[in-house]
């Protein structure tokens, strides 16, 4: 007679684990990211390293304090997937301590105040770049580089970083996307063809719009591959076609078109990489339509009239403020109960 | 494909064993078998020999004693040596009744009187031959055929074979369907006139080749099969789950509380039905059956016809002995069958796989992290449920929420669970949650029996007092009366005398209020 451990069923292979699903999203983040750093410079990748390292280090240290295995949580990827998205959302000569506040604020405050993975109500990383928005409004507007421009090598941008100061020559004011110069100009009245005229603005495409096309990329393979729930990504995306065409057809010179608003700003980012995060987002398949789309509404409240360029990231707050709420009302008829 | 596909679920492969072309191997009888008395669901039939008694193979040895219930055959010939409960891999552990034959290989098997004449049978007499000759649901479920038989709906308008077969480790039915395929469809059109089903649908899973061409051939040389189906299944887990198999075929979505019955219709494993048939046409009982060996954990996966109470350590044998990496001894099926603590466990009548696996076919060291909510368990779950939400709430300790979910709707596929990627053992806590449902509700049953035991004792006693004050009544009401006119009654009387007199009593009575009995 042999003997046997028991189990509980099923007795299957082990499904894809959490840790391999952080590990695609950071795989999917690579092509935009590198993209970025072509654009803006090594500083883009200068901040992955600095917010991961922080992000680490807060996320060490909140395990400790609350007695939970640092074994199994500390390279469970989450806290990588978090530190990335934020370093993608500040300038890349952004100083230290932005990538330390956000990273405190993203993990220490909305994952592990909250009960850690799983448990936070908001996206970590919107929820960091939210407070060092409001904390340093100027640093993290300024973006530095716009086509054509010298792009800072890595030892610049490293001492950028660690100093706060930006490297000579450096002409910091001009410093602004074309959706803060659009914004800006906006405001004072300017229909859509003056702004373009802006000497800020024209030229080839701002690397925002290429960056948003390499994310995109990556997005989708995740769709592929159902890390991400495609109906997320679509959703935001038919919002914004929806919303935005009928003032565009309107009037096109007060409104911007709606390729306009997929490719400028985070948007793509978001609506793959952001929108999708299950734990903040809705749960059910509805809800997640819901979700999309009340996202890509408020995007467009918040740039049509909002005080900051772009309202991503209290759009995203947002929604995941009311995600309860959606996925309460739209939980899934069960079998038997109709179609 | 038949019919409309149910939402969730998962296209899954179907075994090797499932798919190849081989003959079954037969396995002789061991030097000992061990045949439980339950091996159905429902209650245990008797043991009808003595210790030190010959049986031969095919000979009663334990009676039904109800109708959820089927008699119980010797597997082999031989002696009976023990009588005793033995371990027999139920979930729970609880040991089962068996009896203990010392086979002596002689292969003399009796009988039941074969019954050409079925075609006059109605289904009440079909379900005594089905009971007689210990048919159970071959399936995994051994419900005892003829009580699902002798309770079918009247309208019987479906009665649909089930040749699924969606577990990816499981393989037994397509043995049956490719080398026994004209008993299946003999099998079918018996239960269909019986019943008189207007449709008789044998739905295979479409990955089976070899398997639906032996049905179909089995079906064109059946003269009475003319009207049979043989439909293609998806290969989707869990097709052969009762629920998705009817909505798929039938296009009847049954509720958490309805049976196939209640929409005029009726399931039977392929098994089952070509066992149905053997015991009919030539009254043969139930006393092997087939089983797959498989996994990678046994050398030489196969496919083996096993008498009854073989330990499942012979079936392994059969199949080559365990491979070095042997982990985990299962009974059933991969999504949801019981692991055993041993191999010295008697096949059953359900037991239609023995698996064993490997270490690399588990998820051994997989740690358990938190939800992530990615909705993945959602999406896979063939009952639309929210799978998450419904094990936060048993974790919880929640149950009633849980029920609110839709716990009841669960089918226990296991499902969910494979594709958690925080590895949360999902379906362990549904069948907690469940547990403690059915605990919870057979707890309230007795609440409401001691609720309403109490209720109607208070009624007793509320009408016993009531007796007594009326009794008492009566009595004072014929003393005054005997006293004459001199106390006439107080509808006689105008209101001041009898108030009057009302208060002359009361004050009486408060006179020589000592002892209990004023009055
Ligand atoms: S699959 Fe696992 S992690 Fe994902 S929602 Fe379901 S329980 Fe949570
Ligand atoms: S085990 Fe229950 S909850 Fe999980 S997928 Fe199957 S039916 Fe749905």
């Amino acid at each position: 007679m042999r003997t046997f451990e028991t189990a509980q069923a099923p007795h299957r292979p082990p499904a894809r684990s959490l840790r391999s699903v952080m590990l695609l999203v950071c795989a999917a983040l690579l092509p935009g990211t590198l993209v970025q750093a072509v654009m803006l410079g090594s500083g883009v990748i200068v901040q992955v390293l600095l917010c991961t390292t922080f992000a680490l280090l807060v996320e060490a240290v909140m395990l400790r304090l609350r007695g939970q295995p640092l074994s199994r949580f500390l390279f469970d990827g989450s806290a990588l997937v978090t530190a990335w998205l934020f370093a993608l959302c500040i300038p890349p000569l952004a100083p230290w301590w932005i990538a330390a506040t956000g990273m405190l604020a993203a993990i220490g405050m909305a994952k592990q105040a909250f009960g850690g993975l799983g448990r936070n109500p908001f996206n970590p990383a919107m929820v960091g770049y939210v407070l060092v928005l409001l904390c340093w409004p100027l640093e993290v507007s300024r973006w530095g580089a716009t086509p054509g421009d010298w792009v800072p090598g890595v030892v610049d941008s490293v001492r950028a970083v660690i100093t706060g100061a930006f490297p000579g020559g450096w002409d910091a004011v001009t410093g602004a996307t074309p959706l803060t110069v659009e914004h800006e100009l906006m405001a004072r009245g300017m229909t859509l063809p003056e702004i373009q005229a802006d000497a800020r603005i024209t030229g080839s495409p701002h690397p925002a719009s290429w960056s948003a096309l390499a994310f995109a990329l990556g997005g989708l393979a995740l769709c592929a591959l159902r890390v991400v729930d495609w109906r997320t990504p679509l959703s935001v995306i038919g919002g914004i076609v929806l919303l935005a065409t009928p003032p565009w057809i309107l009037d096109g010179d007060l409104n911007a078109s709606p390729l306009h608003h997929l490719l400028s700003g985070g948007l793509v980012l978001a609506a793959f990489f952001i929108a999708s995060d299950p734990v903040s987002g809705a749960g059910t398949a509805r809800g997640r339509w819901l979700f999309g789309f009340g996202f890509a509404a408020l995007v467009l409240v918040f740039r049509a009239w909002g005080p900051h360029p772009d309202g991503i990231a209290f759009a995203i707050l947002l929604m995941n403020g009311l995600a309860p709420l959606i996925d309460r009302y739209t939980a899934p008829r069960r079998f038997g109960q109709g179609r | 494909m038949a019919g409309a596909r149910f939402s969730g679920g998962a296209a899954i492969e179907p075994s090797p064993l499932a798919v190849e072309d081989r003959p079954l191997a037969r396995l002789p009888a061991p030097s000992r078998v061990y045949v439980p008395m339950l091996q159905h669901q429902g209650t245990p039939a008797r043991p009808c020999v003595g210790v030190g008694q010959r049986v031969a193979r095919g000979e009663r040895i334990g009676v039904a004693l109800d109708e959820y219930s089927a008699d119980v055959h010797a597997s082999c010939s031989g002696v009976v040596r023990v009588i005793a409960a033995r371990e027999c891999g139920h979930p729970s552990g609880r040991a089962v009744t068996c009896i203990g034959i010392d086979c002596d290989g002689g292969d003399d098997f009796v009988t039941l009187p074969p019954l050409p004449g079925w075609r006059q049978l109605d289904r009440f007499e079909l379900a005594a031959r089905l009971q007689a000759a210990g048919i159970v649901g071959l399936g995994g479920a051994a419900f005892p055929a003829a009580a699902k038989l002798a309770t079918a709906s009247l309208d019987t308008h479906t009665l649909i074979v089930n040749g699924a077969e969606s577990d990816p480790c499981a393989g037994s039915d397509a043995a049956v369907m490719r080398l026994r395929g004209d008993d299946v469809v003999a099998g079918a059109v018996m239960l269909g006139h019986v019943l008189s089903a207007r449709r008789v649908v044998i739905a295979v899973n479409a990955a089976l080749m070899p398997a639906l061409s032996a049905l179909h051939r089995a079906r064109a040389a059946n003269g009475d099969a003319t009207d049979i189906e043989v439909v293609e299944l998806p290969a989707h887990y869990p097709q052969g789950s009762e629920r998705q198999l009817v909505y798929t075929v039938a296009s009847e979505s049954l509720g958490a509380d309805e049976l196939p019955r209640d929409r005029g219709v009726l399931v039977f494993n392929v098994a089952t039905a070509a066992a149905a048939w053997r015991a009919v046409a030539h009254g043969e009982a139930l006393v092997s059956r087939v089983v797959t060996v498989a996994g990678r954990g046994v050398r030489e996966p196969c496919t083996l016809e096993v008498p009854l109470g073989t330990p499942i350590a012979d079936l392994v044998a059969a199949a080559g002995g365990y491979a070095e990496d042997a982990r985990r001894l299962v009974a059933g099926g991969a999504m949801a069958g019981p692991s055993l603590p041993h191999d010295d466990i008697p096949v059953a009548k359900g037991t239609y796989n023995v698996l064993v696996l490997s270490s690399a076919e588990l998820q051994l060291d997989a740690v358990d992290m938190p939800c992530i909510r990615c909705g993945e368990c959602a999406r896979v779950c063939p009952s639309r449920l929210l799978p998450q939400s419904i094990v936060a709430d048993i974790r919880g300790g929640d149950t009633a929420t849980a029920i609110e979910r839709g716990l009841d709707d669960c089918i226990e596929c296991g499902l969910c669970d494979t594709v958690c990627p925080s590895h949360i053992p999902l379906l362990h806590w549904l069948r907690h949650g469940i547990g403690e449902a059915t605990i919870a509700a057979s707890e309230r049953a007795l609440a409401d029996r001691s609720r309403m035991a109490h209720h109607a004792r208070n009624a007793r006693l509320a009408m016993l007092a009531e007796e007594r004050s009326r009794r008492l009544a009566e009595r004072e009401r014929a003393a005054l009366a005997n006293r004459g006119p001199a106390a006439p009654s107080a509808a006689a009387m105008p209101d001041v005398l009898a108030a009057a007199l009302a208060k002359a009593r009361a004050g009486l009575r408060s006179d020589n209020d000592n002892g209990p009995s004023g009055s």
